[in-house]
């Protein structure tokens, strides 16, 4: 009994210090806490919410609709085209500017003098201004005047109506998409690279992996695991994100040919101010967020070990 | 990674880069040269990139004459600013707390940050523009800035370096008597210097870029961001007058191109340090 009183008696004055501690902590996490709730976790749930209402802004009264801006969605032309889209432009931009980034990130760490200045003329789209140079690249894709059309007649081919015409323009999106973030992936893999023991090749190559190709594969590949998951996460959401590109240069056309998901949902909740349903499709667009990042997640447990 | 006894191959790999170089360069290339043209030079020879009458000064006039540069650039500065000092005002004590002091709810707030990460501002942006149109607050500098004050990466990056900072040093701070705010003012911030100027770096390109929020809560000039007033502008001229829209996306792209320039490495640092949260 007096062991126990005596143990409860002792660690009080640290305990009380603990607790000024916690009182602290919890003063200076504060302000975070309650910006959080206001401008993260309250706007998600009403989002949620919102979605299961006819709310129009500009009108006062909403009602319930259970599930019915869900099953719209599913006939929604304008918005399975969108998905679509997005889908497609995904899938164009994301392999490509991963592939070309690895690429060019391998060639530039293998080269000498001239490294700083290829790094640094690969990395200057991501510091550029994207709808500034999204109007570059119009002025390029001009169907008449522009200089793509212009080279291509000298070689007598006759060059499409790259932003104009249906059944390109979402080609020439990611094309601007690509040249957007090859330099980002392409900084990302050489911090990967410039973090492999140069031991490593040089054993690879003892063990016969005479070839650079061989040593990619056994050495390079391996090593860059983790860097390589982070990099196709952040690819592919960052391409399901597209807008500003769709925004400036085709406001979602010819006929629905470019309608992105962001841009379909600025449409439906901020032009045509149907907030509710725009909310469901604001949900489709987190859920698929919240997959990307499940997905990276498991594959990243299985991979921890072997890394 | 090629033996370097290989001459053949360092040609191929410096001529690849070269051209890959090339292709990247390209936009920059002809939004110069295009700026210095007249109109019947872009519509005869786009092909040929120096212009035949040198018509840089007019371009520009009739930029800053249609557009109101100074302004955007202004509104631009005021966001990024704010928001920047926002982020780290609030981040910096938050990351403190949960890094360096016995907070009991220092794993809820993990998760909330994990949970926040996550979610972007296009998917909060409805009930937001809905709160801040019925309080008014449309076309204001409180609407541009306000939702982006509270950082969930910012408080991620700054707890993993707070977490690496010995403990000796904020120990031997206590025993001088310092509160825990004067800890943070003259201990934390100033050793997390590197952090800093990363995630400074990070918040601006991103806030200087961003198209989707501005153009949600801002509908007059007055409020414009530099992507935003280019969008008018490339409205109202219907993107015929080429020229003068070269010339005005020169100048907003300038500031932040010349910040990378001169702070390459830091901009890099920045990025990568940012982009690998893993």
């Amino acid at each position: 009994m007096s062991s126990v009183a005596l143990a409860g008696h002792i660690p009080s004055a640290a305990a009380l210090r603990q607790r000024s501690e916690n009182r602290t902590a919890w003063l200076l996490a504060a302000p975070a806490i309650v910006l959080l709730l206001l401008f993260v976790l309250l706007p998600v749930a009403a989002v949620i919410f919102l979605g299961f209402t006819d709310f129009e802004l500009g009108y006062g009264k909403f009602r319930f609709v259970g599930f019915e801006n869900y099953a719209h969605l599913l006939n929604d032309r304008t918005f399975r085209r969108s998905l679509w889209n997005t889908s497609v432009y995904t899938a164009i931009v994301a392999p490509v500017s991963i592939v070309l980034g690895l690429g060019v990130a391998i060639l530039i760490e293998g080269e000498g003098r001239a490294r700083g200045f290829f790094r640094t003329v690969y990395f200057l789209p991501v510091a550029s201004l994207i709808v500034a140079m999204a109007t570059v690249w119009q002025y390029i894709f001009h169907p008449t005047i522009g200089p793509l059309n212009a080279l291509l007649s000298l070689a007598g081919i006759p060059g499409p109506n790259w932003l104009g015409a249906s059944n390109t323009v979402l080609y020439s999106l990611s094309i601007i998409g690509i040249w957007q973030s090859v330099g980002f992936n392409m900084v990302l893999f050489l911090a990967g690279l410039t973090a492999i023991p140069r031991e490593l090749y040089a054993a690879a190559h003892v063990d016969g992996a005479k070839s650079a190709l061989d040593r990619f594969f056994l050495v390079t590949w391996p090593m860059l695991g983790p860097t390589t998951l982070f990099v196709v996460t952040i690819s592919i959401t960052n391409a399901v994100k597209v807008f500003e590109t769709v925004k400036m240069l085709t406001d979602g056309g010819p006929n629905k040919a470019s309608e992105v998901l962001l841009f379909t949902i600025y449409q439906e909740g901020f032009v045509y101010l149907r907030v509710g349903y725009a909310s469901a499709m604001t949900v489709v667009f987190l859920a698929i967020l919240v997959v990307l990042m499940l997905v990276q997640y498991r594959v990243l447990d299985r991979r921890v070990h072997y890394t | 990674m090629t033996s370097p006894a290989f001459p053949f191959g360092r040609i191929v790999r410096f001529a690849l880069l070269s051209l890959g170089a090339l292709i990247i360069l390209a936009p920059y290339i002809f939004m110069i040269s295009t700026a210095g043209k007249t109109q019947s030079d872009i519509f005869t020879s786009s092909l040929t990139l120096i212009p035949q009458h040198f018509y840089f000064a007019e371009n520009f006039a009739k930029a800053f004459a249609k557009v109101p540069m100074t302004t955007l650039l202004w509104n631009g500065v005021i966001v990024c600013g704010l928001i920047f000092f926002f982020q780290v005002v609030v981040a910096i004590p938050c990351a403190y707390a949960m890094a360096k002091l016995k907070f009991r709810a220092a794993r809820l707030m993990m998760v909330l940050v994990m949970l926040g990460l996550l979610v972007p501002i296009h998917a909060t942006a409805l009930p937001l523009y809905v709160a801040f149109d019925k309080m008014s607050l449309l076309n204001s500098y409180t609407s541009l800035v306000a939702p982006f004050t509270i950082s969930v990466f910012a408080i991620f990056m700054f707890l993993q370096f707070f977490r690496a900072m010995p403990d000796d040093l904020l120990h031997a701070a206590r025993l001088d008597g310092m509160s825990e705010l004067g800890i943070i003012a003259r201990v934390i911030v100033p050793n997390a210097w590197p952090a800093v100027t990363a995630f400074a770096i990070f918040s601006v390109v991103a806030h200087w870029n961003d198209l989707y929020w501005p153009l949600i809560v801002v509908s007059k000039q007055a409020y414009a961001t530099p992507p935003l007033g280019l969008m008018y502008f490339r409205a109202a001229e219907a993107g015929d007058d080429y020229g003068a829209l070269m010339a005005a996306t020169l100048i907003i792209t300038l500031p932040l191109v010349a910040a990378f320039l001169l702070a390459q490495k830091r901009f890099v640092e920045g990025i990568t340090m940012t982009g690998l949260k893993g």
